[in-house]
């Protein structure tokens, strides 16, 4: 049985925990690091982390894009869309195609 | 043109004809398998992105009531309305099998069924905005996880696409010709050689039957 966390500025995440998700509040990058670290080792299926904070450490994300499990997915926060969640799509096409032919720009 | 580093034999020629042929033959799968990886992949990418986009406007309105309630309550109020949840989500992966590539598929359980046990506070001291936010993302839920399955099966088939494709253009580019040549190299030499025994034993005979008659004493 996996859990499922959001984790993110304290704002953007508080209305998760309503619906049932474990809330980690976390603004620093450090910090969020290592969170999601013992994350994957304790059974957590999906972790959904908000765009902020995962532009801060998109290259540690970036390990966990071949594992099956987590599923670490990028949502919109308070402050608004980055549009990083749609680049996060159109990297997997780049890394499968060679080249990003299904953009829309 | 590259030759591999082996003997010129007869030996060696067979036992390249059988690498060759299990080469192409493995090239032919390989190909097809990144063929279909690859319809399956774009279609999946598609949808995708179209979940994507919905999910994110949802959000951004979940995000929206909760600015509103946030303004409109003090932060202690609103700390304690979401301190404790009713409502737990948890998780059953299951895994599909596209092509060799394990895709997860995720189900999740509520621990009570009832709809309303999203509402973790009493109405009395709260704003209704932090209700239409609460139900705006429990309303998004179902398509954020279905987002969550997608998302990680476009990413591993990416990287099982990647893979395929190296090797491909491995067997492609560089074995297959490279066993190509070698065979060629070989049963050239091998020619070379008969070809040289031939003449070679011509000569001979030649030798033995001068040997044998004398025949240039008798013309002279």
């Amino acid at each position: 049985m996996y859990k499922i966390a959001v984790i993110g500025d304290k704002d953007s995440i508080y209305g998760f925990a309503a619906v049932g998700l474990e809330i980690f509040p976390c603004d620093d990058a450090q910090e969020a690091v290592h969170t999601i670290r013992r994350m994957a080792e304790n059974g957590y299926g999906v972790i959904y982390i908000t765009e902020k904070l995962a532009s801060q450490i998109e290259g540690d994300l970036d390990q966990y894009r071949e594992k099956p499990v987590p599923a670490i997915i990028p949502i919109p926060g308070a402050d608004g869309n980055t549009g990083l969640g749609m680049r996060n799509v159109s990297k997997s096409v780049q890394q499968a195609v060679g080249s990003d032919i299904l953009s829309d720009a | 043109m590259a030759i591999l580093n082996v003997n010129p034999t007869r030996m060696e020629l067979s036992n390249l004809k059988g690498k060759l042929t299990t080469a192409t033959r493995g090239h032919k799968l390989l190909k097809d398998k990144r063929d279909e990886l690859m319809r399956e992949f774009i279609e999946l990418v598609r949808q995708n992105k179209q979940l994507r986009r919905e999910v994110e406007a949802e959000i951004a309105e979940a995000n929206a009531h909760m600015q509103v309630a946030r303004s409109i309550m003090s932060d202690e109020a609103l700390n304690t309305a979401l301190m404790l949840p009713i409502q737990e989500m948890s998780l059953n992966i299951s895994e599909k099998n596209v092509m060799s590539v394990k895709i997860p598929v995720f189900e999740t359980k509520l621990k009570s069924a009832d709809a309303s046990d999203i509402y973790s506070y009493g109405f009395a001291f709260t704003s209704s905005d932090l209700d239409d936010a609460v139900k705006a993302l429990s309303d998004v839920m179902p398509k954020l996880m279905k987002l969550a399955e997608m998302e990680k099966s476009c990413q591993l088939m990416a990287t099982e696409i990647e893979k395929t494709r190296r090797r491909v253009n491995a067997l492609e580019h560089v074995l297959i010709p490279n066993y190509q040549d070698t065979i060629r190299y070989i049963q050239m030499k091998l020619d070379e050689n008969e070809r040289s025994t031939t003449t070679r034993l011509m000569k001979v005979k030649d030798m033995m039957l001068e040997e044998a008659h004398h025949y240039s004493e008798r013309e002279a």
